[in-house]
This record gives C-alpha cells, sequence and structure tokens, in this order.
C-alpha cells in the first residue's frame, strides 16, 4: 500500500506543477466535449438591463432623451460642482481644470491649438475631450464627486451645457437636448485631436521605438541628466523607515544632510571613454537639456519665471551676468516666490555663462 | 584627471563607509527595561551588546572581527526565544508580516493627488522577493475610493449583442471551471512622474504600481459562450465597475476570448477588497485601469465606447498635439529592485543585484544589466518560473569596488523587443506624456554607498 501511495502522489505533484507553470491559455474547452454548465446564470429582466446598463457610446446609443439651458447649468455646477472644479471650471486644487486652453479658433478646426504651445501649463478636460457623449456619460455616471449616480438626466445636459459656455462652444442661452447633441459634437474644441494609429492597442502592434542590444562600448560618454534635488530629499519623509532594518541594502537616512553635502559626492559624470567630449550644443538645447525647461518656459510662468520675465527684470542692472550665474549654480528662493530653485551643480562655468547670457538675452 | 579616478582616490577617507550597527537590543529586551529599569545585570547586558554592536564598525561584511574574542553574542548569549515559552498557534488567525518587517508597506507619494479616494498606495518593491506579490502589498488605485461589496449581494450582469441577457451571482461563478494564472498588472502611469525629469526617490514611487498574483477565476470566454454572445458583429465589450466611478473600459473581443479571466482569487484567497473583492477582471499584458474592479457588467458592442479613462486620460500626448487613444498595452520593461533608489549600503564587496522583468507582449527571453550607465553589459541569469505577461526576476553577481557607479537594465521579449531608453522613447513621445513610460531605469551608487534616483542623458 505504501509505495503504491507515495508513487501516485509524486506523479501528481509533478503533473500539476508542470500545467501550472505552462499556463495554458485555452479559455474555452475543446469544442468536441459537452459543456454541462451552459445553463448557468438566468435571464436578465429588461428593467435590470435598464438599471445597469447607463453607457453612452461616441453614437449616442444610450443616451436617454432631455435636456438642460446653460443657466440651470450654472446654477447646479456653482451648488455642486464648484467646490472641487472652481466657479469658471479653473481650479487646479482638488482635480485638473475642466475649462480653459481653448479659443473659438480651435471650434471651428477641431484642433486645440495650445495642445503644442509650451505656454499653456495644463491640459484641461475640454481641451483634450474629443467626443461629447464622454462627458455626458461621466458626469451621469460619476459626478458629483463625493455623491456619484445623484444627477437627474435633465441636471446632467444642463451642466454638460455649461461646461461647454464656460469653453466658449455653446451661447449663454443654449439648451442643450438629446436632439441637439450631434451637432454640439461638431463643435468640439478637440474633435479632431486624436488617433487611433499606434500599436499599443494589441499585443501585435508595433513598437514605437526600435532599441539594439548593445553589449560592449555602446555610449562613450555617459552623463547624468536629471536628479532628485536635495530639497527634496525628504518629501518622502525617510526613507531608512521604508526599507528593511537588516540585510545588505537599507534604508538612507533621510533626516540627514542630502548627498552634495557629504565628502565625496556631487559625481555628477563618470567618464566611460577617456578621450570622448560631449559635442557643444546651442543654448536651446543646453536649456532643455539641462531640464530648465521643467520650470521654465519663454513667456509664461510655469514653476518659476519666464525667460523674458527673468530679462525684464535684470535689465540694466549691474552684474546682472554675474548675480544669475552664482543664482543658476547655488539655488535660491524668495525672489520669484515661495518654491526654490534647486541648485545646477552639475552645470559647467561655461555652460552655466552660456545659458544666463541666453536668458537676459530674451531666450535668443 | 578623470572624474572616475579622482573619487576614487576620495574613498581613502575610512570614515565613509561603515558596517551598520545591528539592531542589538531585541524588542522585548527594551520592553522589560522600560518596565523595570536597568538593575545591574540588564546594564551589563547592555553594555556586552553594545560593544558587539561597536565592534563591527568599519569591519568588513562576513569576516567581521568581534569585540569579544570568546564570539558572538547573539550565539553566546541564550536568546529571549530560546529560554521561553512561544505564543499559542492561531494567536493570529490569518497571520501577519513579523513586527521586524513592518516599514515595507503600501505608501502613497505626497502631494501626488490632493484626495485619497482618488489616488495610489505603491508597491514595496524594493524589499520583496520572487514574483509574487504579496496580498497586502498589492498596489492599491482607485478613482472614487473602496467599499468593502458584500458578495451575497454583488452581481455580474452580461448584456448587448448576446443571445440571452444574464445575471450571475457569485455562487453562480464559483462553480463555473475555472483557472490560475500568473500575470503582471501594471498601471498605465507607472513611471509616468519620470517623462520630464527625476521626481520621486525610490523603486517603491519610480515603479511601484507594479504587481504580480496568481488570480483564479472563470475565462471570460466561457461566460460569453454561456450567453451566447454575437462574435461576428460583438467586436468590443465594455467592463464597467460597481464604484462609484463606475469605472468603465473597452477591451477588444480578440483578447476577451483569448486569456482575459473574470477573477475572484488572488494568491490562493478572495481578493483583497482595495483590489476589487468579490470580483474583478484580468487583462493580461494591459495597463491595469482596464483590469475594472468591483466588476458588475459586461455588454458586447460593435463600436469602442470613448469612456472616460479611454479617452481622456490614460492617452498619450504626442509631439504634433494628436492624442493617442485606447492605448492598452504595457511593453518590455525592467528595474533593478535591489540595490534602489534610497537605499544604502555599507560596504564594499560582493553583492546580489536582482530586479524584475516583464512584458505586456509576452515572455521576456533576456535580460542584460549594465554597471557603467549603459556602456557595457553583461546577462543577467532568469530565475524560473518565466510566464507569458507576468514578472520574471534576474539575478547578476557584482562585487563593488567602492568607485561611484551606475546600475541599468535592460529588457528583451520573445518579440525581440529591446526595452528602449528615456532618451529614445521621447524622440517619438516628447516629454508631455504621462502614460506608458517603459525606459531603462538608472540607479546611482555613490562613493558613500548612497543610491540614488537618476537619468542619463
Amino acid at each position: 500500500m505504501k509505495p503504491i501511495f507515495a508513487s501516485a502522489l509524486v506523479a501528481t505533484v509533478i503533473f500539476s506543477s508542470s500545467a501550472a507553470h505552462a499556463q495554458s491559455a485555452q479559455a474555452t474547452p475543446a469544442a468536441s466535449k459537452p459543456k454541462p454548465y451552459m445553463n448557468m446564470g438566468r435571464n436578465a429582466t429588461p428593467a435590470e438591463v435598464a438599471a445597469w446598463d447607463i453607457d453612452v457610446r461616441p453614437d449616442f446609443k444610450g443616451l436617454p432623451p432631455g435636456s438642460g439651458s446653460v443657466s440651470k447649468g450654472q446654477g447646479i455646477w456653482e451648488q455642486k460642482c464648484a467646490s472641487c472644479h472652481g466657479t469658471f471650471g479653473e481650479s487646479n486644487e482638488v482635480f485638473t481644470p475642466i475649462a480653459g486652453g481653448t479659443t473659438k479658433d480651435d471650434v471651428k478646426t477641431g484642433r486645440v491649438a495650445s495642445l503644442t504651445s509650451e505656454k499653456q501649463p495644463q491640459r484641461t478636460t475640454i481641451m483634450k475631450v474629443a467626443t461629447i457623449s464622454t462627458l455626458w456619460d461621466y458626469v451621469y455616471r460619476a459626478m458629483p464627486w463625493n455623491a456619484p449616480r445623484t444627477l437627474t438626466v435633465d441636471e446632467t445636459y444642463a451642466l454638460v451645457a455649461f461646461m461647454l459656455n464656460l469653453s466658449e462652444v455653446v451661447p449663454d442661452d443654449f439648451v442643450l437636448s438629446n436632439k441637439n447633441i450631434a451637432q454640439v459634437q461638431g463643435m468640439m474644441p478637440n474633435r479632431n485631436g486624436m488617433t487611433q494609429k499606434h500599436g499599443l492597442w494589441t499585443v501585435k502592434g508595433t513598437p514605437d521605438v526600435k532599441n539594439t542590444a548593445c553589449m560592449s562600448n555602446c555610449a562613450q560618454h555617459v552623463a547624468i541628466g536629471s536628479v532628485l534635488p536635495d530639497y527634496a530629499r525628504n518629501a518622502h519623509n525617510n526613507l531608512a523607515e521604508q526599507n528593511r532594518e537588516y540585510g545588505p541594502y537599507r534604508g538612507v537616512d533621510t533626516t540627514k544632510p542630502p548627498l552634495s553635502a557629504l565628502p565625496a559626492a556631487g559625481m555628477m559624470m563618470v567618464s566611460t571613454a577617456s578621450a570622448a567630449a560631449p559635442k557643444a550644443a546651442g543654448p536651446a538645447d543646453l536649456f532643455k537639456k539641462e531640464n530648465c525647461s521643467a520650470c521654465h518656459a519663454p513667456a509664461a510662468k510655469l514653476v518659476g519665471p519666464s525667460i523674458a520675465d527673468v530679462a525684464n527684470k535684470y535689465k540694466g542692472v549691474a552684474n546682472a551676468q554675474a548675480i544669475l550665474e552664482k543664482k543658476v549654480k547655488a539655488g535660491g528662493a524668495g525672489v520669484w516666490g515661495a518654491i526654490p530653485m534647486p541648485a545646477q551643480p552639475q552645470l559647467s562655468d561655461a555652460d552655466n555663462k552660456t545659458l544666463v547670457q541666453w536668458m537676459l538675452n530674451g531666450g535668443k | 584627471m578623470s572624474e572616475r579616478t579622482k573619487t576614487t582616490q576620495s574613498l581613502g577617507n575610512p570614515n565613509l563607509i561603515r558596517k551598520a550597527p545591528e539592531n542589538f537590543l531585541s524588542q522585548e529586551t527594551i520592553a522589560e527595561i522600560n518596565q523595570h529599569g536597568a538593575d545591574e545585570t540588564r546594564r551589563g547586558f547592555l553594555r556586552k551588546s553594545f560593544m558587539a554592536a561597536l565592534g563591527g564598525v568599519g569591519a568588513a561584511g562576513s569576516g567581521l572581527a568581534l569585540a569579544n574574542p570568546q564570539g558572538d553574542p547573539a550565539i553566546l548569549e541564550k536568546q529571549i526565544w530560546q529560554t521561553t515559552l512561544g505564543k499559542n498557534v492561531a494567536t493570529e488567525p490569518y497571520g501577519t508580516p513579523s513586527i521586524y518587517e513592518k516599514n515595507l508597506i503600501r505608501r502613497e507619494s505626497p502631494g501626488l493627488t490632493r484626495v485619497s479616494a482618488a489616488s495610489v498606495a505603491f508597491t514595496p518593491l524594493q524589499g520583496l522577493f520572487g514574483i509574487i506579490t504579496p496580498n497586502g502589498l498589492h498596489f492599491e488605485r482607485h478613482h472614487q475610493g473602496w467599499y468593502n461589496i458584500d458578495p451575497n449581494k454583488h452581481r455580474l450582469m452580461i448584456n448587448g449583442l448576446v443571445k440571452n441577457e444574464k445575471v450571475f451571482t457569485m455562487n453562480d461563478l464559483l462553480r463555473l471551471p475555472s483557472v490560475s494564472r500568473i500575470h503582471f498588472i501594471e498601471c498605465g502611469a507607472n513611471t509616468g512622474l519620470e517623462w520630464g525629469n527625476v521626481a520621486v526617490p525610490t523603486v517603491q514611487y519610480t515603479h511601484g504600481m507594479l504587481s504580480c498574483c496568481e488570480f483564479t477565476g472563470v475565462p471570460l470566454s466561457t461566460l460569453l459562450d454561456i450567453c451566447g454572445a454575437d462574435l461576428k458583429k460583438g467586436k468590443y465589450i465594455l467592463a464597467e465597475g460597481g464604484d462609484g466611478s463606475g469605472m468603465t473600459r473597452t477591451i477588444s473581443m480578440e483578447m476577451a476570448l483569448d486569456d482575459v479571466i473574470v477573477a475572484w482569487g488572488m494568491n490562493g484567497e478572495m481578493l483583497r477588497p482595495e483590489n476589487g473583492f468579490p470580483l474583478r477582471l484580468v487583462v493580461p499584458g494591459v495597463q491595469g485601469v482596464s483590469w475594472v474592479k468591483w466588476l458588475r457588467r459586461l455588454e458586447v458592442g460593435d463600436m469602442k465606447y470613448a469612456t472616460k479613462d479611454e479617452a481622456i486620460h490614460y492617452i498619450d500626448l504626442m509631439p504634433d498635439g494628436l492624442h493617442r487613444q485606447y492605448t492598452s498595452i504595457q511593453e518590455c520593461k525592467s528595474v533593478i529592485t535591489t540595490p534602489s533608489g534610497g537605499q544604502q549600503l555599507f560596504d564594499k564587496g560582493y553583492y546580489n543585484v536582482s530586479g524584475l522583468a516583464w512584458s505586456g507582449r509576452g515572455k521576456i527571453k533576456r535580460v542584460d544589466v549594465s554597471f557603467d550607465g549603459g556602456n557595457n553589459w553583461r546577462t543577467a541569469r532568469l530565475e524560473t518560473p518565466i510566464l507569458t505577461k507576468a514578472l520574471t526576476r534576474f539575478n547578476i553577481d557584482w562585487v563593488w569596488d567602492g568607485s561611484p557607479t551606475i546600475m541599468q537594465s535592460r529588457a528583451i521579449d520573445d518579440t525581440g523587443y529591446v526595452q528602449p531608453t528615456i532618451r529614445q522613447l521621447r524622440a517619438v513621445r516628447g516629454t508631455r506624456s504621462i502614460y506608458h513610460n517603459n525606459a531603462i531605469q538608472s540607479w546611482k551608487v555613490d562613493t558613500n554607498g548612497e543610491v540614488s534616483n537618476v537619468q542619463v542623458g
């Protein structure tokens, strides 16, 4: 008895583990086998389907009849939406803004021009959305945020009308309904701004990038382009407490001084080839490469001041070049607001000089 | 003199690298001293333990120079767990990790979102082993908060282009023939903060919207079969969640019939509420937002649905101003998890460098690792199992000589696709995307052993 039992057990274990690792993708049983479970589940009643089938498609299948005016929408907005989204849909406090960044020209072309502009700091909902059904569906199914699915059909029409009015798509006296919604679709500012031509929808799709698996001498010069600024060192709290307290890899105590303050730190570049020097780039390239563009735009305020504002402020200031070179290298705060400018110790003196000259010249 | 030579010389400072003092007092001893004070016996014990710990400072690796020539107090002293009675069985009826593992938990990234009901809690990849994510550490991402849904009241409806529109209870579903498969799930926004520049310190925050579990459930194809889905007209399926956001995503019929699972099990237990209890969709290889949680409805249709999270979010802004909709597949990617950003090496010498690789298009074929910022590469060991659309663990030997090092890993999948550099990705997609960043990650080890997140080039 005993040996038989043991060998049977071994066989079972081997069989089941190999089956598990193979992860057979046979989703459907072979057609020839009987399917004894085919009557499982029960038929849904029409009322049940109606209660749950609330989605609205781009061809407006699923859209219930109804209507709502801009002015009615404004009233509901102020009561139920403005606390999160701002009076004019401009708020960035809780979620990204709803309105802004679109123009009357966009309504004509169906392409939102500001999507290609560096001046536009945020992508708003109306800048992105191509199909009005998407707006209607989401407001109805999931809004207000803390009390989803409490809006009526007419309230939803009114709110969508108000949002489109905020974006200058429909006039103040507009009434949106199931009858005219297809026409309004023809005015959506970004209706032509979408593509589905890419390789990321199916497993067999073609990837964007073709890299090669080079094994040796692949990069003559390895330069670090971006590091976490020292002021952000402890922004995620003490990393020592987010790692195991034993073992070879422990967490760094981020309550202690930053890396750059420690001896032998500041290794911003590791040369892997003796003679290879980086190619000289123009100041605009340098600006991008050094990630200055993450915080500074040519003419609009982002996290930091625009290049134009900096140029204006230092116009006619003696030693402006020297002052700014020092500031770029060491970082600072207070001149343009509370958010500090991180130090840029990786910048060579020559690059620093080039960048500051270029900025003082208004980015030219 | 090159930069490399300069810093290698600065290693001459013996104070730079220190062996970490071990936690030389047990929790029990600390509690005892707090309660009863330190009498002579306890003082003597403290002195000895402290000297032993100090003895480790500056000494190299396992060849520890002992302060006490007799040997290690961890061996010589009787420990409390050797001399007293331990706890009863079932004291922890479901079980919790050791109190010494309390640091490895899901964490939010401060400032990422203003409201925690529409936020992310990241998996602590820096401390995990193998490929399976423990259920308590599986990353969370909700759009309108989570509920503990009563499974007795949960229903799955299948409607649209089917012969019979049907309703299934959990009792029905658990009776159906089930499968169990191991798959990774990755949020489309994973590593999204790094498109522009380095933004967060650790692998938990760069890559932690990634988990891998054994999911159990009924193949979606079985349910479509039962309902008599119209496979000629029905090219798309809308999956809808039962949460406040009624999360909705379009799935292609091709995938639905291939390997999509309507799942209730996760690593041998029911799904956790934060991960969709009692029912979620598993869409292997596709970004997490399509793995609809608290799944309540599947509709078979003849066109894509353009729901909010495929028409406004989870879309990629291309440099020409066009948005890409319905981007779904998570392409081949890898990351070194140990050592990784925010960690500290206390000594030179041998290390096992380990990480994870995965591809939404199939199996991992190879992973290469570079210790010089991508100039030279060595092929890592792949650990089994190597499964399709699942995490694969890799390991490679490394002897750290104390010089500054930039580590990278580069995965290749069985389609031949080679994980790209961030520079290559940006060349196509620009810098203003949020989603689908699968670039090679770089970690810098400084001369003092501190590992930090950097971008090369």
